[in-house]
């Protein structure tokens, strides 16, 4: 995790960091400066460690030396058992940073024979604090007390004075105490210690553990009030905050391919946002985890990291599984540039996974994380907590910038929407698979359920596993619904044969009209033979009446020139 | 405040006589205390009245000022002042308060015979 710089205010009460990983987040700067800090818990959940890592850090980065008084553990014991986390007291010892103050009292050796105090205590404690100059101080576990000495009311009035004369030391303390049957600690260390109250906790659900932290009480100061898992592994504590607290993270336009086309074009041509979050779910054996694959090849190509959770596959058997489509995903692992984590869901609890993810994005900084699937983590009514734990993974993965691709196994008795309902709130392209069995044939459909921020397509499309990867097609809608598969092929040849059938009446109509055009021409011709011929005849006819009446004309004139009669006359009647 | 370390020896002058007293062996002692505390101040002077009385001559009392030796409470693992230790005889033993329970401080001492002496006067 990274150390995040946290804003003090005039009035915020100062802090010392513990440099524990992300306890200094939830805490807004660590534990109480100067004063003491009660950590409780049973047996084995990690006080000690915590008291020490708070230590070692703090005389490591923070250049704070610190006193470990152990009431349990010798000094020998001590320095193996954190040796495996790998802190060296041995050296730390040597060079003055640390020290270490086994207190082993037995009671067989003790008698008490009137007033006493542990004025003596008080003078080691402070002779170890000024030998060093210590800052920091833990008392593992100072309730064993109790055990050596019998008189609980002089213990009592010196513990409180112990913690007083902590803070007036100016020392920020650590006291560990083991958890009490209903009080935070058996002997009700609470009540002494006031400031500031951590509870470690150990549960076991389900056969798996998980360790969790709590800040019970911070007097003064802001804290989380959750309870936040915790790991401790070979690098010690590290503390889970639920990030981001807000939705604020942000949000990037950039666009990057989902490595198949035909999907790329679904979602407006370009793929998925950057630093969005993908669900692409559907039933067993439909290809999601091949979707994943073209997403975490596309993704190296361009030279980016890609951290790929399974949970149900090995990595060598996803890769041979892959290479069948073609997609080749072993380079780039030798590369360096992705990276499987093959581990089984129920090895941990949902917390430890949780855990468990983040500490691997921190060491490897991946641009894309894949979960595949994500829903092996549901057993039974944990679907809550499933949800819980998604949204933190999801805002964690947010907040880094990183695309998130989970998929989602799907019964196919129930309907794929409602499965998912629990977790569709977090997600911004979901992609759905399903099958579609028709003509007794299972055939893989697609479509894009939701996606946030962009146009996408609403069309159903064949989903086909091909040896060169994931193809999509164009599926028919048909009287009887979607066509897929073999039926969309009989129904493409058939296609195919309506249009050559119809190509062939358009040519004979072609033909037709140029025959008809043909003989209409050839009619017209004849017609036109036949008019003028006719036409012809009529000229003549009235060329013959014409000179018919000029000749009848002349006959009258003629006559007339005989009679000698008016020769004007005549004309005008005759016109 | 700060008192010196003040040492108590007896005399070790006739060890025949320690042998032939019940064969009792020499006590060790050690008091850790804080400085001058009353507490301290009780606890000297009630342990001195207790040798005195039982062990007078076969014992050897160091009193150890844990202001001025801070370092040693760690090595002898003493928490609570005042404590005496007895060194020897074995049992190893811890002693812790003013003394002004005499008989407990007896017990502690391995001196229980000398309580029953007690319990008839």
């Amino acid at each position: 995790m990274k150390k995040t710089e946290h804003k003090t205010f005039n009035n915020d009460l100062p802090k010392t960091p513990t440099g524990i990983q992300g306890f200094d987040e939830i805490t807004a700067g660590g534990l109480p400066k100067g004063r003491p800090t009660l950590i409780c818990g049973g047996a084995g959940c990690g006080k000690t460690l915590f008291g020490i890592e708070f230590l070692v850090r703090g005389a490591t980065q923070f250049n704070e030396p610190g006193v470990f008084m152990s009431f349990e553990e010798t000094n020998e014991e001590l320095t193996t058992n954190v040796a495996s986390l790998g802190f060296d007291l041995n050296d730390l010892v040597k060079n003055k940073k640390i020290a270490l103050d086994h207190v082993h009292i037995e009671r067989s050796e003790i008698e008490e024979t009137g007033e006493y105090d542990l004025e003596a205590l008080f003078i080691r404690l402070g002779y170890a604090i000024d030998s060093l100059g210590a800052k920091r101080v833990v008392l593992d576990t100072i309730e064993s007390l109790f055990a050596g000495l019998p008189n609980q009311l002089i213990l009592r009035a010196e513990l409180r004075r112990l913690f007083r004369w902590l803070k007036d030391k100016g020392v920020t303390a650590i006291i560990t105490g083991e958890r009490g049957d209903e009080t935070l600690t058996r002997q009700g260390l609470e009540e002494y210690v006031s400031d500031c109250v951590i509870m470690l906790d150990h549960r076991v659900t389900e056969q798996t553990s998980t360790r969790r932290l709590r800040v019970v009480k911070y007097r003064g100061s802001t804290h989380g009030t959750n309870e936040y898992p915790f790991l401790i592994d070979e690098t010690g504590f590290s503390v889970l905050p639920v990030t981001s607290l807000g939705l604020e993270h942000i949000v990037s336009n950039e666009r990057i391919s989902s490595g198949i086309k035909a999907l790329d074009e679904m979602l407006e041509g370009k793929g998925y946002y950057r630093g969005s979050t993908v669900l692409v779910s559907g039933t067993a054996g439909i290809g999601k985890t091949s979707i994943a694959a073209h997403f975490a090849e596309a993704a190296c190509k361009r030279g980016e990291r890609v951290l790929y959770f399974c949970f149900e596959e090995s990595p060598n058997q996803l890769m041979r599984n892959m290479l069948s489509i073609g997609i080749k995903l072993e380079p780039w692992v030798r590369k360096g540039l992705l990276r499987f984590q093959a581990i089984r869901p129920t090895l941990y609890g949902l917390e430890m996974h949780l855990a468990v993810t983040h500490k691997f994005v921190n060491e490897f900084k991946p641009d894309i994380v894949i979960l595949d699937p994500i829903n092996t983590f549901v057993t039974g009514d944990k679907e809550f907590e499933v949800k819980t734990l998604l949204m933190r993974i999801v805002d964690f993965l947010k907040v880094n910038q990183i695309t998130a691709l989970f998929t989602s196994l799907t019964s196919s008795e129930c309907r794929m929407e409602s499965s998912d309902v629990g977790i569709s709130s977090l997600i911004d392209t979901w992609l759905l698979l399903r099958d579609i069995e028709l003509n007794g044939e299972r055939n893989r459909g697609m479509y894009v359920l939701k996606s946030r921020g962009m146009a996408n397509s609403n069309q159903i499309r064949e989903f086909v596993l091909t040896n060169h990867g994931v193809e999509l097609r164009d599926v028919y809608i048909g009287a009887s619904g979607v066509l897929t598969g073999s039926a969309r092929i009989t129904q493409e040849a058939l296609e195919n044969s309506k249009v050559l059938k119809r190509k062939h009446e358009i040519e004979s109509k072609k033909r037709e009209i140029a025959r008809k055009r043909g003989d209409m021409e050839s009619k017209i011709a004849t017609m036109r033979a036949d008019f003028a011929s006719e036409e012809s005849e009529a000229i003549k006819i009235l060329e013959i009446e014409q000179e018919m009446i000029k000749r009848l004309e002349q006959d009258k004139m003629e006559m007339a020139k005989s009679r000698k009669a008016k020769t004007g006359n005549i004309a005008t009647k005759n016109v | 405040m700060k008192e010196k370390k003040t040492k108590v020896k007896s005399s070790l002058d006739d060890l025949d006589m320690t042998v032939s007293n019940q064969g009792k062996d020499k006590y060790i002692l050690r008091l850790y205390i804080t400085g001058s505390t009353i507490r301290s101040a009780l606890a000297l002077t009630n342990l001195k009245k207790i040798c005195k009385e039982y062990l007078e001559g076969r014992y050897e009392l160091e009193v150890i000022d844990l202001y001025q030796h801070p370092s040693l409470a760690k090595g002898e693992q003493i928490i609570a002042a005042p404590t005496l230790i007895k060194k020897l005889p074995l049992p190893f033993r811890r002693i812790i308060g003013d003394m002004s329970d005499k008989e407990k401080v007896l017990l502690g001492l391995d001196l229980k015979e000398v309580k029953e002496k007690i319990d008839f006067q």
